[in-house]
């Protein structure tokens, strides 16, 4: 049985072969997101000392589909003087990053779809391009809520990416590649080994800007449902909504994995490998840590009030960057001695 | 393939105005309204270190080799290297003397003013040492960006705002001109390196029209650079402009690192090709003599008049150039490290002459200067003297080596036109010197200036003099960076 | 023609129209987001020279920051479409007389020397872009690179400069001010005697 399935997938074409494994990505990936937004609203009604949904299924998990299924055939509406084709292509704009850095990802020591030598790059290009998106459904639903939304998007978007890039700097000199599963491979061994522990303002700054990146509470002034309603998507209805929604949820996800992977040694276990069974690198705990972080992002909305946009601006350009230079230096000279375990 | 640590050394004077630069930036975020002249105080203790680290360079590697090329080749000690340099020290730390008052008088006394002029040395710095087209590009552009911020400096001023829109813009188009030429030069010959470049053209440089093509651009931009007519435009409106100690600035050492990048591009890199660029140098020449001489006469505004003056020095430099001889180049550098001692003093004068709320940039300001003050309108006259190439000055020295140069490469004519035009502008300077002797002054308020920049005025209003009666200790210093 | 061929006529068929439209577009909103197009299909054309470093930070700087911060000063600006328009016919015989000359240029550039240029060899699987860019950038090209960063620093410092500007009596917040503050300084204890009894 195993033999026959092995010799069919070497028979298909190589075209094939790569749809199949792009489907087994995206397939899982937007399962995550719609039980990601069940987990929130449960999660975040646990900590409210609520119930939170329980009626569609059973303990309400059937909530997502019917949440997915409302959304499908809501109409889409057209605001009247909005740029038509932008107005559409938007979403898409929003969508397809969130899910085309999913390509370099490394699963496992070999499973990745595509082995990138500048996957790190890659990666943050494709996270810069997301708020494009973001920019061009506010200017183009021709609505001021929308634009002022989008504008502050803009702002804090390119804000806090200059700090996430020198963080991923930190990680690279680390490493010594950019290639994201060489990077794992660089963090081998139980968790004193990974860079969380030698790169760790890094990590907070990164996963920090990651929120912020997303638009996650408590940097959701894009949103800001309470000052500009919802902010760039307010003209948005039905499909067109459930797709910003979904490149949201995707990039939490994205984010989550990407801090995973860096600061946190991918796949590999927290216990020494002497450990029988719970010692053993595996793909289960790549999923625990994402999972993890996820929590993390819930857990911050739970928590924190919005930030004041210019606290916003004040924390990404005159905290994070200059923080991140200074360990920059400070992790220059580990590499030169050659600091154990980590730089050696 | 590491670069060696030991290869940086000889770039000490470079490393050390940047350091400094940074030191002061920082420093000044710190100090207080009240302190900012600390400020001024290191930027001369930074020219003056970076003098002493380009002299001792110098003096080490002379020793072994008179010509040093570093670093992949993209930079070059030489004599010519070390001359230049320690003249643009020179000339810069007597321009931020002259500016001192005038900025404080007018609350731009602030650490940025001095930082930019410590990134524009070091612009020139590596515009000078240039060897490679990416190095001579980027040192260029470092000077203009610094430029472009100084004469923009005094926000609530809109005449130099728009001064600076204007530099930036035009500017920006030259440095595309050059760059389009780099380009197409890069394209012929396959490196930027300007010695790879200069033996490709040396063999090929007469079947490959490409090179010419590229020649046309580069020297476009060049023009644009030194002010040449018929690209000559932003100099009248941005002289006039910007506040008079940027004009100052601008005015002076920027003169030699353009000779400078001329030099290294033009005679170093292209230099096979004189046959091609020395017409399209006349062109600017004869166009620079023109407008600027026969334009100034209608100036009532002294900074512009300067400007025009400017124009038809530059063009005096470009005729040293264009002879494309040993003797020419000497008498260019000659004249370019001169004239900018000389426009030094003529815009440091005016700034001394300005003082809060009152701006000496019209013809008439000067009236009666003797009556005021003998002194200065002594200096003053030194000064006009020598830029209308009156002997004993220096100006005369200067003009009469330039043309000797144009006569030696068979071109009388040429020479001819030069004098014909430097006689029509010396109407000009010695106008000045009538209002400043036979007008009655207007103005009757005394002139304050610190006896620090009066005293380094005097110096530099009798080098000009002295240099004139004694040209030969610096002329052989020309001589030998070009021999 | 292989595969590639035509990868590459595509993409650079698709540069040359979004370069025609960044400046033929009516609206500037457009012309900036094609001009996004442009380095798009500029990058990919880099890809197929295996120079996936340079491609990708194309995207990253130019793209992900440059181009967003233009979109956000092109959207802001109410920008007068008929004044901007004005004289486009007038200048256009120029311009294009202009653009020919550059590109007749260009073509006498590229077509002596390298018309019949063979196609670059791949590079066996070890190569990598970065590596070799690094390699230059830090050992040949060490003293542009930095005075190319001397650049950059000088245009933070000039931006700064030329629009930093306190005002005085804004009302805004100092954080450090208020992370500081002590209970003394806002806190006073006040003893006040109880009053006998009437």
């Amino acid at each position: 049985m195993l033999e026959s399935i092995q010799t069919f997938w070497s028979g298909l074409p190589l075209v094939m072969q790569i749809l199949a494994k792009i489907i087994v990505i995206v397939m899982p990936l937007m399962l995550a997101v719609a039980y990601l937004t069940f987990a929130e609203r449960k999660i975040i009604g646990y900590m409210q000392v609520r119930i939170g949904p329980n009626r569609v299924g059973p303990r309400g998990w059937l909530q997502p589909i019917a949440d997915a299924l409302k959304l499908m055939f809501k109409e889409i509406i057209l605001p009247s003087s909005a740029n038509r084709f932008l107005f559409v292509v938007a979403p898409v704009l929003s969508i397809m990053p969130a899910l085309a850095a999913w390509a370099v990802i490394p699963f496992g020591d070999e499973m990745v779809l595509s082995n990138v030598d500048a996957g790190l790059l890659y990666v943050l290009a494709l996270t810069s391009v997301g708020v494009y998106g973001v920019i061009i459904a506010g200017w183009a639903s021709n609505s001021k809520y929308a634009f002022l939304g989008a504008m502050r998007s803009a702002a804090q978007i390119v804000a806090y990416e200059i700090a996430m890039g020198f963080a991923l700097v930190g990680v690279l000199m680390a490493a010594g590649s950019l290639n994201l599963g060489e990077i794992v491979k660089a963090q081998s061994g139980h968790a004193g080994y990974w860079f969380w522990i030698p790169l760790f303002p890094l990590f907070l700054i990164y996963f920090i800007s990651g929120v912020a990146e997303t638009n996650r509470a408590p940097f959701d002034v894009a949103e800001g449902e309470s000052e500009i309603v919802a902010g760039f998507h307010v003209e948005y209805s039905g499909m067109t909504f459930a797709v910003f929604f979904l490149a949201e949820y995707a990039n939490m996800i994205l984010i989550a994995t990407l801090t995973a992977i860096m600061f946190m040694g991918g796949w590999y276990s927290p216990f020494p490998e002497s450990v029988p069974v719970l010692g053993q690198p595996s793909m289960l705990w790549l999923f625990a840590k994402i999972s993890l972080f996820l929590l993390m992002f819930l857990w911050f909305r739970a928590t924190f009030p919005r930030y004041r946009y210019d606290q916003i601006m004040r924390l990404g350009w005159k905290v994070f960057i200059p923080l991140t230079i200074v360990w920059l230096v400070v992790e220059g000279v580990w590499v030169y001695i050659k600091l154990d375990p980590w730089f050696a | 393939m590491t670069p060696d640590v030991a290869e940086f050394a000889p770039l000490a004077a470079e490393i050390f105005v940047l350091a400094m630069a940074c030191f002061i930036l920082v420093l000044d975020a710190y100090l207080p309204d009240t302190r900012r002249l600390i400020a001024f105080r290191l930027t001369q203790v930074t020219l003056l270190g970076a003098a002493v680290l380009t002299w001792m360079q110098y003096d080490t590697m002379i020793g072994t080799t008179d010509r040093m090329v570093l670093l992949g080749g993209t930079y070059v000690a030489d004599t010519l290297s070390m001359v230049l340099k320690l003249a643009v020290y020179a000339v810069s730390a007597g321009v931020f003397l002259y500016s001192r008052d005038y900025l404080r008088d007018r609350g731009i006394l602030k650490g940025e003013y001095f930082v930019l002029g410590l990134f524009g040395v070091l612009g020139m710095m590596v515009m000078i040492s240039a060897h490679n087209m990416l190095s001579v590009y980027l040192g260029l552009e470092l000077l203009s960006l610094s430029m472009y911020t100084m004469v923009a400096f005094q926000r609530q001023n809109g005449v130099a705002s728009e001064a600076a829109m204007k530099y930036f813009v035009l500017g920006a188009i030259a440095s595309g001109m050059l760059l389009y030429g780099i380009s197409m030069i890069y394209g012929a010959s396959g490196s930027l390196d300007l010695a790879a470049i200069g033996r490709y053209v040396a063999e090929h440089g007469a079947e490959d029209r490409i090179l010419a093509f590229g020649v046309v651009f580069i020297v476009a931009g060049l023009a644009f650079k030194l002010g040449n007519a018929p690209f000559h435009m932003w100099v009248p409106d941005i002289y006039n402009g910007a506040p008079t100690s940027v004009t100052l600035f601008i005015g002076a050492a920027p003169k030699i690192a353009a000779f400078a990048m001329v030099m290294r591009v033009l005679v170093e890199g292209l230099g096979g090709l004189h046959a091609d660029w020395t017409p399209m140098l006349i062109i600017l020449a004869v166009g620079s003599l023109a407008v600027g001489n026969v334009i100034a006469i209608a100036q009532t505004n002294i900074k512009r008049m300067l400007a025009y003056s400017t124009i038809s020095h530059m063009g005096f430099v470009v005729l040293g150039i264009l002879a494309a001889n040993k003797v020419g180049y000497s008498g260019a550098m000659f004249y370019a490290i001169t004239y900018a001692l000389t426009s030094a003093g003529g815009f440091g004068l005016l700034v001394l002459l300005s003082r809060a709320g009152f701006e000496a940039e019209k013809l008439d300001d000067l009236k009666g200067l003797n009556d005021r003050n003998p002194w200065l309108a002594f200096l003053m006259l030194l000064l006009m003297f020598s830029m209308a190439g009156v002997p004993p000055t220096v100006g005369f020295y200067a003009k009469l080596s330039v043309l000797q140069a144009v006569v030696s490469a068979d071109m009388v004519w040429l020479a001819a036109v030069a004098v014909f035009f430097s006689i029509i502008g010396a109407f000009y300077y010695i106008r000045v010197v009538k209002v400043m002797y036979f007008d009655k002054p207007e103005d009757e308020a005394p002139i304050f200036a610190g006896f620090d920049a009066k005293a380094v005025l005097s110096v530099n209003g009798l080098a000009v003099l002295a240099l004139g009666v004694y040209p030969s200790g610096l002329m052989a210093w020309c001589a030998k960076a070009l021999g | 023609m292989a595969f590639t061929d035509l990868v590459f006529y595509v993409f650079a068929a698709i540069s040359v129209f979004a370069g025609v439209r960044v400046i033929s577009s009516r609206n500037p909103v457009h012309s900036a987001l094609y001009l996004v197009l442009a380095f798009f299909t500029t990058s990919a054309l880099w890809l197929l020279l295996e120079a996936e470093f340079l491609a990708i930070t194309l995207v990253l700087v130019y793209v992900g920051a440059v181009m967003v911060l233009f979109l956000f000063v092109v959207m802001m600006l109410d920008i007068n479409l008929v004044s901007l328009r004005e004289g486009f016919a007038r200048y256009l015989p120029v311009g294009i007389a202009v653009g020919g000359i550059i590109v007749i240029e260009m073509i006498m550039v590229l077509s002596a020397r390298y018309g019949d240029m063979p196609k670059p060899a791949p590079h066996p699987a070890s190569y990598s872009n970065t590596e070799e860019l690094g390699g230059v950038l830090y050992t040949v090209y060490v003293y542009p690179f930095e005075i190319a960063a001397v650049i950059l620093l000088v245009a933070i410092v000039a931006a700064i400069t030329l629009t930093l500007r306190r005002r005085p009596g804004t009302k805004h917040q100092d954080p450090a001010k208020q992370v500081a503050v002590k209970r003394e300084d806002r806190v006073r204890l006040v003893k006040v005697p109880s009053e006998p009894r009437q």
